[in-house]
């Protein structure tokens, strides 16, 4: 059956090889890595070995790896800890107001602590303008957290220069990795962050695994408290086959990367030009070149994006809305909100995210399906090739 | 407790934030790496610490120097003493 899987950014199979190195941590290898005896010492061994891979990956060094249970997890330690620990300097964080909501909760959680945050504005490309920022900046500053790569639109946002503006403010600065690292090369040097997220799912690893970087400079207060795993950072015995399945697709990406870089970006091209070509009243969001390799991301006019994913999946294909959450809300997604898309237009917005497994005949069939899908449900709409009302022209409120 | 300041050390272990027995795990782990006669500054919020690194510098063989306190945080002096 012809069929193409371009929703990468929500699960990826893991990797054959990834799996057939975690499977024996599963049972024949599956002692304690706290327990000081042999076997205990040689797991804990093997887990120092798959921080150092992860850290190789991203350019850090093994001792700035915190192993968490998910990229949510490593956004919420970074924002928390870093809150709690530094909340006698000041009370005020800013982020961008594009940011997945691992982080935008944590931050709402925070302010019903009293702290104050700032949402920066981004542009119609979902650009945060590094001035911007600047001005955001108060003596009282104590973090700042803009995303690498907007999962739902794809831009890469300029994060070294945002970063140097606060390391001469001495404002920790942190970055979420999860839709970056894997799919682009990331070395936190060269963004010069304080912190940075990831996750494992993005890299061909099993889902219930993530990590932290953390510039060992930075004082995190634990969220999880308990026993002296992670070096007291994270309580809670380790998940070893996770680590190792991070670990080791870690070590496959920092090889394969260059090459898949390049493939997801002629199969993106390829993907975004057909559509444009094939389908009218479709806007491309997101920066139409400082954007992720594999990502592609549309509003379709007069269409429920939500039907539209239904109807694809029919003929094999899955995609996704871009968020979850206010997708299932009913809501409109404040990210589109953010870049100025109308709310009509957000209802059809369609992400497509490639990765190293997707190929050229995959993306010819979904140029192939999907016009007259979307010429169906447009036939079936209410509103398609009718003026919309001014007062509905807004954009989607946050 | 002996209270000094502006007592110079030859490394310093951030320790803020960090969950008992870091407090004593870390400095251990510090003080192998350094020379005889080195002292080591030990920065913690654990209130714990004021009793348990002065018995474990005991127990281990190392002097305490004495301490420190900050706004925020205490700062403990070791000389590694073997």
């Amino acid at each position: 059956m012809n069929g193409a899987y371009l929703d990468n950014a929500s699960a990826t199979p893991v990797r054959k090889e990834v799996l057939d190195v975690m499977l024996p941590y599963f049972n024949e290898h599956f002692a304690n890595p706290s327990n000081v005896y042999d076997i205990g010492s040689e797991i804990k061994q093997v887990v120092e070995e798959q921080r150092a891979k992860v850290a190789n990956l991203i350019n850090a060094k093994p001792e700035e790896i915190i192993f968490t249970s998910s990229g949510a997890e490593a956004n919420n330690m970074a924002i928390k800890g870093v809150a709690f620990a530094r909340q006698k300097k000041g009370k005020h964080i800013i982020v961008s107001s594009i940011e997945h909501h691992s982080v935008l909760n944590s931050v709402r959680f925070l302010e019903r602590l009293d702290f104050e945050v700032t949402f920066l504005p981004v542009d119609e490309h979902g650009l945060i303008d590094p001035a911007r920022l600047s001005k955001a900046i108060r003596p009282e500053t104590i973090l700042v957290s803009i995303m690498h790569a907007n999962n739902e639109i794809g831009t890469i946002e300029p994060i070294s220069e945002l970063a140097a503006n606060c390391k001469e403010n001495g404002i920790i600065f942190h970055t979420d990795g999860v839709a970056s690292v894997g799919n682009t090369q990331v070395d936190v040097n060269e963004l010069n962050v304080d912190l940075l997220s990831l996750s494992g799912p993005a890299l061909g690893a099993p889902k219930g695994i993530g990590a932290l970087f953390f510039n060992k400079g930075v004082r995190l207060m634990p969220l999880i408290h308990g026993g002296i795993q992670e070096n007291g950072r994270r309580a809670g015995t380790e998940n070893v086959p996770g680590i190792v399945g991070l670990g080791t697709a870690a070590e496959l990406v920092s090889r394969d990367l260059p090459g898949t870089e390049n493939h997801c970006r002629k199969l993106r091209n390829r993907l975004v030009n057909g559509i444009l070509d094939r389908v009218e009243k479709v806007t491309y969001t997101g920066h139409p070149d400082k954007r992720l390799p594999g990502h592609a991301s549309f509003c379709f006019e007069a269409i429920e994006g939500e039907a539209l994913i239904f109807m694809l999946a029919q003929a094999g294909i899955y995609t996704n809305t871009g968020s979850a959450c206010a997708s299932k809300a009913l809501k409109t997604s404040p990210v589109l909100g953010a870049i100025g898309i109308r709310a009509d237009l957000a209802q059809g917005s369609t992400v497509f995210t490639i990765n190293g497994n997707n190929t050229e005949k995959e993306i010819d069939y979904v140029l192939e399906k999907l016009p007259p899908i979307v010429d169906r449900l447009r036939e079936l709409s209410p509103i398609w090739g009718k003026e919309i009302p001014e007062y509905e022209k807004d954009v989607c409120a946050h | 407790m002996k209270f000094i300041k502006d007592q110079k050390s030859d490394e310093s272990l951030d320790l803020v934030c960090r969950m008992c027995p870091m407090h004593l795990l870390e400095p251990g782990d510090k003080l192998k790496c350094m020379k005889k006669g080195q002292v080591l500054e030990v920065l913690t919020d654990y209130d714990g610490a004021l009793e348990d690194i002065p018995d474990w510098c005991k127990k281990c063989g190392h002097e305490f120097i004495g301490m420190d306190e900050d706004d925020d945080y205490y700062r403990f002096y070791i000389k590694k003493k073997k």
